[in-house]
């Protein structure tokens, strides 16, 4: 099947082309960043953590937006997302291949990186997270091909399938969860330590991963006459709504939490993201837009009449995923850090080489995506199934 | 003889099971290992549990506590770098910095003046240790929070979870921030990528001197053995009222503020 990644348009080979180039100039500011080290980036002493970790945060969400299709699919029978749920498990493979990448470019010492498995340290919440992450790369990598296959040569799926398909079901819940329990086990971080913050991130993923995942099989459609069916797309716009619901309920539940109780730790991080304090201001606009934006993808999905026009759609998802990207792969972060245990604000701003080096993760993970929806599409073309009828 | 792979494969195998076997092999022929020719220096101070006691009667300007941390930070080899990517084993701050959350609204002129020390509290349930997923950093049986710069792998998750802002990054290389005639040759330096902090002076203790800073205070700064209730440090907290940063993180820090 991987001969199918090598066949293509020369459309499709200067998409490659491009995302090759933006690999190689990122891949060119990352050697630089071994040479000098992470001064290069904007982080300091006090934010120790910034836009990579933020964007593993966030992709960890779209990684887990698969389970949003597969889980509806096997769980339910749920026949309608029949022709996507190979799209959510190849979406889910491409978001880990961009984790584990920021996590990498993350690190001070990359060639020590195997002393993770090397002194395996279960009291290290980042262990786990090795543990479920790769696990679930591993899941979606055996899942997704072997079920392509087997619809390639027009057989039954094994029967060995089911058990890892429900484990990996499971296992979704897992990456997010234990993703947030990096954060929210930290003393002293008011703004992450809050019972909340995996069913946050959660809602977060839930929404924001199937708004992504639903743009990317827009786009597919149009560039392959792919078409996941109109009602496989009504139920995910249905369910982002309920999720994004959700996720701005939390949301005010945290402020409720921060402001009744008038802790002054806990409104210190909001205070900063949202109003600004001791004179820096630097995340209000984004805070604000996110804020904004968040509403207004409300407003276009809640009435059905708004959610199922497909040519508002598009926007309506797009807003949703400028806002919860905002929120988590920007302020999260940032807010956690700010104010610093000495309760003072340093400001961190990702530098133009950082945001290079983010471009190169993202241009790996839009290589792999295209590779696997190459190869998932032709063969759906190859047999018939490319369009669902309904 | 021809090598068909099966033949590769079975050597192959063999070499990697030798490679796995020996080393438990060799440790179980009773031969000794690394570090068997090792003594322990006669003069090693030894404790149940390091702590530390900082009378800021005594010790409250910046310029006297500059002084101890331009000592510390000279036989650490710890650089002078002009940037918020900077390194810090020990420095000083408002009490407002200090005790966040325990100031109040009408602070007494002495307290709105004075600067407090800062450095690694050496906490009895250190987050920073919880954290690491490397077990770089790890906490001695005598308390003292410690870290193995060449396990580090520079996650900085550890200066995530420390609620004192006691860790540093070498964001860049330290050494060209060091006056290289000038240093400490009997303390390593670091390389860029690695976390670091104060050790509570590890390597003077075990040749039987006291912490640096401690050394040099003049009487300020206490250092003893916490389970011990005779050590000056057990005295100095019957004595005064004293009082440590962040209670409510949970960790027990080892340092101790007279105020």
């Amino acid at each position: 099947m991987l001969e199918k990644a090598f066949k293509g348009g020369p459309k499709y080979w200067a998409w490659i082309g491009f995302l090759l180039l933006i690999i190689g100039a990122g891949f060119c500011t990352y050697l630089t960043q071994l040479q000098e080290g992470m001064t290069i980036t904007g982080l300091n002493r006090d934010v120790s953590w910034g836009f990579y970790i933020a964007q593993f945060t966030y992709l960890v969400g779209l990684a887990a937006s698969g389970v949003m299709i597969v889980l509806p699919y096997y769980f339910h029978h749920y026949k309608k997302f029949k022709g996507m749920v190979i799209m959510g498990e190849f979406m889910a493979i491409a978001a880990v291949v961009m984790c584990l990448g920021f996590i990498i470019v993350d690190i001070g010492q990359p060639q020590r990186m195997l002393n993770i498995i090397f002194h395996p340290t279960p009291n290290s919440v980042l262990f786990w997270d090795m543990i479920v992450l790769n696990g679930y790369l591993i899941l979606n990598v055996v899942i997704g091909w072997t079920c392509l296959e087997c619809d390639r040569q027009r057989v039954s799926h094994p029967k060995w399938v089911k058990p890892l398909v429900y484990t990996s079901i499971i296992w979704a819940f897992s990456i997010h969860t234990v993703t947030a329990f990096l954060y929210a086990g930290l003393p002293g971080r008011h703004y992450w330590l809050t019972a909340i913050l995996a069913a946050r991130f959660l809602a977060s993923a839930f929404c924001s991963g199937p708004a992504i995942l639903l743009l990317v099989v827009f786009l597919v459609r149009k560039i392959t006459k792919y078409e996941p069916g109109k009602g496989a797309i009504g139920t995910l716009t249905t369910i982002i709504t309920y999720a994004m619901c959700v996720n701005v309920f939390f949301f005010m539940l945290e402020i409720f939490t921060a402001f009744y109780s008038n802790m002054p730790g806990h409104i210190h991080s909001i205070a900063y993201l949202f109003a600004g304090s001791h004179g820096h201001h630097e995340l209000v606009p984004w805070m604000w837009t996110a804020a904004i934006f968040a509403f207004i993808s409300l407003a276009l999905l809640i009435p059905p009449k708004l959610r199922y026009n497909q040519k508002l759609l598009p926007w309506s998802l797009a807003i949703l995923v400028i806002a919860t990207w905002i929120d988590k792969g920007l302020g999260l972060l940032i807010g956690g850090f700010t104010p610093n245990p000495f309760n003072e604000i340093t400001v961190y701003w990702p530098t133009g080489k950082e945001l290079m080096i983010s471009m190169m993760v993202y241009a790996l993970g839009a290589l792999t995506l295209t590779f696997l929806y190459k190869i998932a599409t032709d063969v759906k073309r190859e047999i018939g199934q490319l369009t669902t009828e309904d | 003889m021809k090598q068909s792979r099966r033949n590769f494969l079975k050597f192959a195998g063999l070499s990697a099971a030798g490679l796995c076997i020996a080393p438990t092999a060799v440790m179980a022929s009773g031969a000794p290992g690394h570090g068997a020719d090792y003594k322990v220096n006669a003069n090693h101070l030894h404790a149940k549990r390091w702590a530390m006691v900082i009378d800021t009667r005594k010790l409250n300007t910046e310029e006297a506590i500059e002084a101890l941390a331009e000592t510390c930070h000279h036989i650490h080899n710890v650089p002078t770098i002009d940037s918020d990517q900077d390194i810090k084993w020990l420095w000083s701050g408002t009490y407002g910095e200090v005790f966040p959350e325990q100031e109040n609204n009408f602070p007494s002129e002495a307290q709105e003046k004075h600067r407090f020390p800062l450095l690694c509290n050496h906490c009895e349930h250190p987050s920073c240790v919880r954290v690491c997923p490397t077990k770089a950093t790890f906490v001695r049986p005598d308390g003292i929070v410690a870290m193995d710069y060449h396990r580090c792998i520079g996650c900085r998750y550890c200066m995530a979870a420390c609620p004192y802002g006691s860790r540093s990054f070498n964001f860049m290389d330290p050494r060209p921030h060091l006056d290289m005639d000038n240093i400490n040759k009997k303390f390593p330096t670091r390389m860029r990528g690695v976390v670091e902090k104060c050790n509570f002076c590890v390597e003077r203790l075990a040749v039987g001197e006291m912490p640096a800073c401690a050394e040099k205070s003049g009487g300020a700064i206490i250092f003893g053995d916490l389970q011990d209730p005779d050590s000056n440090v057990r005295k100095a907290l019957r004595e005064n009222f004293t009082i440590r940063r962040k209670p409510a993180a949970g960790t027990e820090p080892g340092v101790y503020y007279i105020i």
